[in-house]
């Protein structure tokens, strides 16, 4: 069985809008740049090409079918996973592990700034027996729901959640690809009227349109394209249950991240406490309290300790374990279906010192996870690692 | 039989939604979808009665319509192209009926034609085209010389086009 490599990275947007393109030529332009990155030629070189998408976002039905030809795919082994990007990484990471594919693109992109009614998108996610007709206001009310059974089990105050929105949004303005970044201080925050209670507008994150492809192979065709190697050690995925079923969640946690972390640790052979093997993580953070759920849930934090380590530092830019030093979803937006694929991107920058005014010194390893948001309950981690830093 | 024989209670859609069973929802799926640079400027040529497509540099291939990228190639591509406003019908379909079965009013001819567009092999399977309706009487369409019979567009008075695939208002036999 083979290693599993990524050896190319290519992105468009991470814009608040993109009307100058079309969303296949968006995708076009993702894949081009990471095929370049890659150093490979597409229509030769690349086995599987694996397109996450969601119709409902697309506005197309059967918008698989869109998938294959902006990102070399045409006649070529080709299919879609309507879910996160980085569950189509989990794909590629299969198709090369058994040997099927030497060399497999995965391309994930949302466009949200076209979609005229992404509110009631979001409700034909939602039962529509017992769920869709009662006055919830928003569609995420979930999170606010999840928000306050964390706080209460663990004692997490109000603060904190505010702490990671201007952490992040801060932390942001050194990233070329986030837009929502903005220097905004605790007080800021805490200051601003409640969005969906117990969180402001600043600790809810915004959308922006991206396309995002990655490019991974096995380690010995790896070698040949290039030598800025970075390793996919370990990936895991899980789904806790159907969003119809809102009173079987377990709230306050967020378990498919859980068990998906053990997946990929499993895999990863990472023993003994995860935070002191990672030089840096990005993981969810679509909603402030979320960046220190996800914390606890990747066992990086002791139960109910995030906010902590938050408050002593630890997670700022040049402390032990940098947190989303990308800014986060909170500052470089919301990108559907490309929101996990995005901060896999950036945690790649940084394991090949790429990352630029953001870049972690020495970054070693990375973790990163994604959850696929409101109304979902399914999440995706992965373990990354590389010696160029060294 | 007439329906109106059938035993039973007829009920209003009020009191058929009234009943446990059975629940409404309509939540409402609107885009708006940016036609991006390639087809923005196919649909300005529209506009002022041309057909425009754009050649791949590396295989030669004239995409009408248009795209940003050459999908056997996977380059951007480049030059664009005035093409001929005729060709043949490739295939052709009448259609009688809508999706729920129900008899259409006027039956329409729709068909796909193969524009008079160099560089691509007669018999070939590829080539520069566009779908669109056919201006001709349904019954003479389901003959067999409906296939491969030259046409040219119709297009609406200039006055009257406004940048979309419309400004065509249908291919018609021509000669
Ligand atoms: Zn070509």
């Amino acid at each position: 069985m083979s290693r599993v490599a990524i050896i190319g990275v290519g992105w468009y947007g991470f814009k608040p809008s993109t009307p100058e393109v079309h969303f296949q030529g968006m995708m076009f332009e993702s894949s081009s740049r990471a095929y370049a990155d890659a150093n490979v030629d597409p229509r030769k070189d690349v086995d599987v090409f694996v397109d996450c998408q969601e119709d409902m976002w697309e506005g197309i039905a059967i918008a698989d079918e869109f998938a294959p030809e902006p990102i070399g795919g045409a006649l070529r082994p080709t299919f879609t996973v309507a879910g996160d990007g980085l569950l189509g990484v989990a794909h590629a990471y299969m198709l090369i592990n058994s040997g099927l594919a030497n060399v497999v693109a995965v391309e994930a992109h949302g466009k949200p700034s076209e979609i005229k009614t992404l509110n009631d998108i979001y409700y034909f996610a939602f039962d529509p027996l017992h769920l869709r007709p009662l006055p919830t206001g928003n569609p995420f009310f979930l999170a606010g729901l999840d928000a306050q059974a964390y706080m209460a089990r663990t004692g997490t105050p109000r603060e904190s959640l505010a702490l990671v929105a201007s952490k992040n949004r801060s932390q942001g303005l050194l990233n070329e690809r986030a837009p929502y970044a903005a220097r905004i201080t605790l007080d800021d925050v805490l200051r601003a009227p409640y969005a969906i209670y117990p969180m402001s507008e600043y600790e809810i994150s915004r959308f922006s349109d991206a396309s995002v492809t990655v490019v991974l192979a096995s380690e010995e065709v790896a070698r040949k394209f290039t030598d800025r190697i970075v390793w996919l050690d370990g990936i895991g995925f899980n789904t806790e249950v159907g969003t119809g079923a809102v009173e079987l969640h377990q709230w306050g946690r967020m378990p498919s991240m859980r068990q998906a972390a053990l997946m990929a640790y499993k895999m990863a052979r990472i023993e003994g406490s995860p935070s002191r093997y990672f030089s840096l993580a990005e993981v969810e953070d679509r909603f402030s309290f979320m960046e220190l759920l996800a914390l606890e849930e990747t066992m990086i934090a002791p139960e109910g300790q995030a906010h902590v380590s938050l408050e002593a530092g630890d997670y700022d830019f040049n402390g032990p374990l940098p947190v989303n030093p990308s800014g986060g979803s909170l500052a470089m937006g919301i990108q559907l279906e490309a929101t996990g694929l995005g901060r896999l991107v950036e945690a790649v920058l940084q394991l090949r010192g790429e990352a630029g005014q953001h870049q972690v010194k020495g970054a070693r390893r990375a973790l990163v996870a994604s959850w696929r948001g409101v109304p979902s309950y399914t999440s995706a981690v992965a373990v990354l690692s590389s010696e160029v830093n060294s | 039989m007439s329906v109106q024989k059938f035993p039973g209670t007829k009920l209003s859609a009020k009191e058929m939604y009234s009943l446990p069973g059975l629940v409404e929802s309509s939540p409402q799926a609107k885009y708006e979808f940016s036609a991006g640079p390639t087809i923005s400027r196919f649909l300005k040529g529209l506009k002022e009665g041309k057909i425009l497509g754009r050649r791949c540099p590396r295989c030669g291939r004239i995409y009408v319509p248009p795209r940003d990228y050459c999908e056997f190639c996977h380059v951007p591509l480049a030059d664009w192209v005035e093409v001929p406003d005729t060709g043949r019908v490739e295939t052709a379909v009448v259609s009688y009926i809508s999706v729920k079965r129900e008899r259409l009013e006027k039956p329409e001819v729709v068909g796909v034609i193969r524009l008079d567009v160099p560089g691509y092999p007669e018999d070939g399977y590829e080539f520069a085209g566009l779908f669109h309706r056919i201006c001709m009487d349904p019954e003479e369409a389901k003959k067999d010389k409906t296939i491969g019979m030259k046409v040219k567009a119709r297009w609406r008075p200039p006055e009257q086009r406004t940048g979309s695939i419309l400004d065509i208002e249908c291919f018609e036999p021509v000669g």
